[in-house]
């Protein structure tokens, strides 16, 4: 028993890095019906510019949650500008293309970021060092929880929250909404179409840059593909979740996280990664909108 | 195979191309100089390199100056491959130095047998690798003799009965390693309570980690590479584990204690050399590749130093770069003094030579004990 909630509690945490990936893809595609494949890179980015800024900015800081939270800041402000770079020079000329050309491009902007990344900062892994004081606390019967777990899942929790009031409670939401049910209609009722677009870009690539640094803290080793598997997981969230719902989003990263905790613990870690795929193809098959999603079928 | 066809006969008109000045003879090197187990292909070029400097300053071989042809594979088995096909067919390299993972020394050595160009890894543990054919060798101790080594350290000196496996399934060496390691610990008298698996690559080990715990072993042998290593000791300390860990010659670079930090403290692992010999090979090995380098030289180094020499003993012995020669003239190799120890190539083309044991100690590897074969 004390395995099972052990398991569950690293679960939670693996979840919530799934959840804060997984909602800047369900933002990007609620709004534009695109599939930014170029998240996940976002995402590697992210955590790049956390980690030079640490190296270069504050090289002696201690952890603190003061460091913490300024490195969180750079890889978010960092993140929104390359979210913003990549919708202008690559996404806005496209917008009147047809779906697939758009789709195609955002691989290859994916791409783009894996191997320049490799240029950039080099292809060999580098090492994420800590910014957050940690504490292991032993909750009773030798399960141990790590406050970087805990902070994890406050802060994918708390950021869940505050978009989730951005897009049902705010003007610039309804403006967000009223693109997502006709892009030409909300054009025609004098809705700024590229600056809300523009700000989504923003709000989604600043989560994935803080993912970014909170999977940094977790799993201190960082590489140019970082963003590969994660942002597939976190794609797979989204859609298990119901792409463009954001609650959806949440729910299906931690189902995500849970079981493939459970896999590796209690079958092997040899099926972890083909789990998600697993679930993936289920979820297609039998809920095509997903678990909060519309019933509404898109084409993609 | 068409694609493979069409790249060979590229390499060919590329090679053809190639001046063929015979004033050098040149030597191949492939190794892992970038990606997750970066530090192990630098040091063996590094160490190959320095040996190659010492052999020029003193007049070359044969009377010709050697040189270093040297490719970087990524850390992937294709590329491996590949970097072997072009050392061989556009370089045309007497002799192939490397690698050092297992498994991307199984991907080529097919390659140099094929074109009977002698390839040596330097520090290459799984046994398969020379049984790829007759011109393969290598200059460093198998799995087999290491898993013992641990094993019998374990049981032995530090009186350990319960242990767990953390191994990683995608690697040749880890999962080699662990079945000689788990076959000799349990002749002992000793019991495995859990063999868990990762794969290469991942970060998340706390799944695995918890089942380990629930078993409440006394030590945890992970025979992983450094990278994978630091990850697990940190996330077995999150996760309340304080066993010692254990493992093999794949923990040696000085990232080990970068990444893994004040949880790799306590723990063991067998390894080719010591800085610690107090040998005048080892000594003066190390302070020239201090001057060079500017860094301590790990084993990986020294053994691709080792490899270099014994190639370059072989071909001046030969006295000619010839494939069969060569070969022959390597597999004589007898009582070489090496900087991992004294090399003897038996029949299987491996090296029969010493093990020791190192203990991690802040941010040094101390030894402990020294075990013969």
């Amino acid at each position: 028993m004390n395995e099972f909630i052990q398991h569950t509690i690293n679960g939670l945490a693996l979840g919530s890095i799934y959840a804060l990936v997984a909602l800047g893809y369900t933002m990007v595609f609620g709004v534009l019906q695109l599939i930014n494949f170029a998240h996940g890179d976002i995402f590697m980015v992210g955590s790049f510019i956390g980690l030079y800024f640490i190296r270069f900015a504050i090289p002696n800081a201690e952890p603190s949650i003061f460091t913490a939270i300024m490195v969180l800041i750079a890889a978010m402000v960092g993140s929104a500008i390359v979210g913003v770079i990549i919708e202008k020079f690559a996404y806005r000329p496209l917008r009147k293309a047809p779906r697939i050309n758009i789709l195609i491009t955002a691989i290859g902007v994916s791409l783009l970021l894996e191997y320049g990344g490799q240029l950039v900062f080099g292809a060999s892994p580098q090492f994420f060092p800590d910014i957050l004081p940690r504490k292991l606390i032993d909750i009773g019967g030798d399960i141990i929880l790590d406050s970087n777990q805990l902070t994890i899942f406050v802060m994918s929790f708390v950021l869940m929250q505050i978009l989730s009031f951005l897009v049902f409670k705010t003007q610039f939401g309804r403006s967000m909404r009223a693109i997502s049910h006709s892009l030409e209609t909300a054009n025609l009722i004098g809705i700024n179409v590229n600056k809300v677009i523009l700000i989504t870009f923003i709000i989604g690539s600043a989560l994935a840059g803080a993912a970014g640094v909170l999977y940094g803290v977790a799993y201190p080793k960082i590489d140019p593909l970082l963003g590969l598997l994660p942002g597939l997981k976190a794609f797979i969230a989204a859609v298990l979740g119901g792409i463009g719902n954001i609650t959806g989003a949440v729910i299906g990263a931690i189902i995500l996280g849970l079981s493939e905790t459970y896999v590796a613990g209690y079958i092997s870690s040899t099926y972890r990664d083909a789990l998600a795929f697993v679930i993936l193809i289920i979820v297609l098959l039998v809920r095509p909108g997903g678990l909060l999603g519309s019933k509404k079928i898109e084409k993609v | 195979m068409i694609m493979k066809s069409f790249l060979l006969s590229v390499l060919v008109i590329l090679s053809a191309c190639q001046n063929k000045a015979n004033d050098k003879i040149v030597i191949g090197n492939f190794g892992s100089l970038t990606g997750a187990e970066a530090t192990f292909g630098i040091s063996t070029k590094q160490g190959i390199e320095l040996a190659i400097e010492e052999w020029n300053k003193a007049g070359g071989v044969l009377g010709k100056q050697i040189e270093l042809k040297a490719y970087d594979n990524q850390g992937k088995p294709e590329e491996a491959r590949l970097s072997v096909e072009k050392l061989i067919n556009v370089d045309n390299v007497v002799a192939v130095l490397g690698e050092v993972a297992s498994t991307r020394s199984l991907a080529a050595a097919p390659v140099a047998q094929q074109y009977k160009v002698p390839m040596i890894s330097p520090s290459s543990t799984n046994p398969l690798v020379t049984q790829k054919g007759d011109y393969i060798f290598r200059v460093c101790f198998i799995d087999p003799f290491q898993g013992e080594v641990m094993a019998k350290f374990a049981f032995n000196s530090l009186k350990l009965k319960k242990g767990a496996i953390l191994r990683d399934s995608k690697s040749d060496y880890s999962m080699g390693l662990a079945n000689y390691f788990i076959k000799t610990f349990e002749a002992l008298g000793g019991t495995i309570v859990a063999d868990e698996k990762f794969v290469s690559g991942d970060v998340d080990f706390k799944a695995q980690l918890t089942s380990i715990k629930n078993k409440s072993p006394e030590f945890i042998f992970v025979p992983g590479y450094y990278t994978e290593v630091g990850l697990i000791a940190r996330q077995a300390r999150e996760a309340g584990v304080k066993v010692p860990l254990m493992g093999g010659d794949g923990w040696d670079s000085d990232k080990l204690t970068e990444i893994g930090g004040a949880a790799v403290e306590g723990s063991y692992f067998s390894n080719h050399y010591t800085v610690e010999d107090p040998r005048p090979e080892v000594q003066n090995f190390i302070a020239n590749y201090k001057t060079k380098f500017g860094t301590m030289p790990d084993a990986l180094a020294a053994s691709g130093y080792d490899a270099a020499r014994v190639l370059l003993e072989a071909i001046k012995r030969a006295n000619s770069i010839e494939g069969q020669k060569l070969r022959d003239s390597i597999a004589a190799t007898k009582d070489f003094q090496g900087a991992t120890g004294i090399i003897t190539i038996n029949e299987q083309r491996d090296a029969t030579k010493s093990a020791v044991v190192l203990k991690v100690v802040g941010k040094a590897f101390k030894f402990v004990e020294s075990v013969k074969p």
